[in-house]
């Protein structure tokens, strides 16, 4: 009897200490990040005050807090001038058309400034564009550079070359081609779009050539041998084989591009005068209010904050698609 | 017991027939000959060995056979055809299974089925998966992946996929070299099973000797390299089907056994003594301080 009475207890007990383990091990992963923050934003706070500039003294985190505030308000009133502006539009026309029923409504867009939103909103589709074409060149040529050891000869000096070249370098060069070669009546993207995006491009190829060559080229050989016994012919044999084989190693490339694409875009956007991110940080400078380098902060947090958003959302597809369940990816 | 190379089928019709076989392989010190005077006939249905000490070229003949690597002088007849690269219809399972890690065991056995669809339909495909994943037993774990599989396991379906492919000559790189004793006699017992039934040509490469007196027609020995060639080759007369217990006090298992052990450790012996490996050393310095 005893026997069975003491087990339950004994076992509760046991369970207690796990509780209480996976508690401290839980407030501790928690704990440790939130002290960090709070240190850093209390050392913030004691060195801006003690910095004077031109624009006024550094801004604290109080006051870029209160800014964040102000362009959610702003955003919302232009939002809300935009709808009034649609609202009056449509009602003159219907005035118009019933006193003339000839009359065609004219299609007027509402040209209120872009907000501090809508600039997020242009990088995020700007850097997509630019990964994307980068991709669509990057993962092809690298699997071609893997597969021939002559055509990696022949490119590895191009990319060891092209590599460490900056986006500002670049910038003017891009400039001056799109202008000259993107000649439309009826453009479909702005020039500046284009011109960040392909410079987005140009920095971002590389990390996902090299990786997708060394992925590709690494290919364990028993493998190869077995698609030379089944007799894949190449298309098979670069989609059933090559391609799943090193799908690790081209996310781990696409997840390095992509990083150094956002890095990449704020500069191209600043050049090229892109209404995005980039575009808000040199116009806040420009500008040279007394809020402007509070405005500032908020956007650098803000490019922060997506870069890390950005580079764990690749994380989660690569981890969805590589099948080497064992490694552990972070 | 032992014989000279000499053909024993001549008189059935000519299956696979290696003639003359020596691959050079090029270094920075000129060509390495690695194999020499190969030559080997086998008939349908036959259980070949190849025995012999680690870099002797049992794997360089296998890989010729398959295909894989082109021989420097003779050739490889399968059937009255020339083989000069790799195919299905010489099926290898492989010594580390190389079972594709991203597909399941099913999806593995199917790229070989549909690679080699010879005019089946859908359902058929799907029916010859099914039937020779169940002639290895691996039924249960078609749905999983190599990785969530042991050993043992993956190297079964290395063996379904191989044999899903209906290979003339089924060709084996030490297929159970990595295993445990276990899993490795079910695994000799499994092949002795399959080779029953189906009949197939098999040439296996092994370092056990009991693996290859237990499951071989013939065992074919060879010489320690470089210029590594066939040394004696052993007939084992044994009837099938053959229970690994009842070899274990059967007279003429351990004369066939004896004799393979002879030839490795007696007239091909490669094994390193201390004093031996003193001496070589010694010679060589010796060497390099006259040239000096």
């Amino acid at each position: 009897m005893m026997k069975t009475n003491i087990a339950p207890v004994i076992f509760r007990k046991i369970q207690q200490n796990v509780i209480q383990e996976r508690f401290f091990a839980g407030l501790n992963a928690m704990l440790l990040p939130i002290i960090g923050i709070l240190i850093f934003i209390a050392l913030w706070a004691a060195v801006a005050k003690n910095i004077d500039t031109s624009l006024g003294e550094f801004p604290g985190p109080t006051q870029v807090w209160e800014q964040s505030f102000i362009l959610v308000n702003e955003h919302k009133a232009q939002h809300e001038k935009a709808e009034a502006f649609y609202e009056r539009l449509e009602k003159r026309n219907a005035k118009r058309v019933a006193e003339d029923p000839d009359y065609v409504p004219t299609l007027k867009i509402f040209t209120g400034a872009p907000t501090f939103f809508d600039q997020i909103w242009t990088s995020l589709y700007t850097v997509a564009v630019g990964f994307f074409v980068a991709s669509i060149i990057a993962v092809p040529l690298g699997i071609l550079c893997g597969l021939s050891k002559g055509t990696y000869a022949a490119i590895n000096p191009l990319i060891q070359l092209f590599k460490p070249v900056s986006p500002l370098a670049w910038l003017p060069l891009v400039t001056m081609v799109v202008s000259a070669v993107y000649v439309s009546d009826d453009p479909m993207f702005s020039k500046s779009f284009i011109t960040s995006a392909v410079t987005v491009s140009l920095c971002c190829l590389w990390p996902t050539l090299i990786n997708t060559a060394v992925g590709v080229s690494s290919i364990d050989k028993d493998l190869i041998n077995v698609s030379k016994v089944l007799r894949l012919n190449a298309f098979k044999h670069v989609l059933k084989i090559v391609l799943p084989s090193s799908i690790p190693a081209i996310f781990t490339g696409l997840r390095l591009s992509l990083g150094i694409g956002w890095m990449v875009l704020i500069a191209a956007e600043m050049l090229a005068q892109n209404p995005g991110l980039g575009k808000f940080v040199w116009d806040e400078f420009q500008n040279g209010s007394s809020e402007s380098l509070a405005r500032i902060m908020v956007a650098v947090l803000t490019i922060g904050v997506i870069g890390f958003i950005l580079d764990r959302l690749m994380l989660s597809v690569q981890r969805h698609v590589s099948w080497d369940k064992s490694v552990s990816l972070r | 017991m032992t014989k000279p190379i000499q053909n024993k089928t001549s008189g059935q019709q000519r299956h696979l027939e290696l003639s003359d076989v020596g691959i050079d392989f090029p270094t920075a010190k000129g060509p390495f000959c690695a194999l020499k005077n190969v030559n080997l006939k086998i008939s349908k249905g036959e259980f070949i060995s190849l025995i012999g000490h680690s870099g002797c070229g049992k794997s360089t003949v296998l890989n010729i056979v398959a295909g894989l690597y082109q021989a420097t002088t003779g050739g490889v007849i399968l059937d009255n055809a020339e083989v000069n690269e790799p195919g299905p219809e010489r099926a290898v399972v492989f010594q580390n299974h190389s079972l594709l890690p991203w597909l399941s065991v099913y999806k593995n056995v199917e790229l070989a089925v549909k690679q080699t669809r010879n005019g089946r339909s859908r359902a058929e495909m799907k029916a010859w998966v099914e039937h020779n994943l169940a002639l290895v037993h691996m039924t249960h774990a078609a749905d999983k992946l190599p990785s969530e599989l042991s050993g043992g396991m993956k190297q079964r379906v290395g063996i379904a996929r191989a044999l899903s492919m209906q290979p003339k000559v089924l060709l084996m790189d030490e297929p159970f070299g990595a295993l445990d004793a276990l899993t490795r006699a079910h695994l000799q017992d499994s092949v002795m099973e399959i080779h029953a039934s189906l009949g197939n040509t098999v040439i296996m490469i092994t370092h056990d000797v009991d693996e290859a007196v237990l499951l071989s027609n013939r065992i074919v020995m060879m010489t320690n390299g470089p210029a590594a060639t066939i040394g004696e080759i052993l007939d084992v007369d044994l009837e099938r089907p053959r229970n690994r217990l009842a070899m274990t006090d059967n007279l003429k298992y351990n004369q066939y056994r004896h004799a393979v052990l002879t030839f490795l450790y007696e007239k091909q012996n490669k094994i390193q003594t201390v004093s031996r490996v003193k001496a070589d050393i010694a010679q060589s310095k010796k060497k390099s301080s006259s040239a000096a």
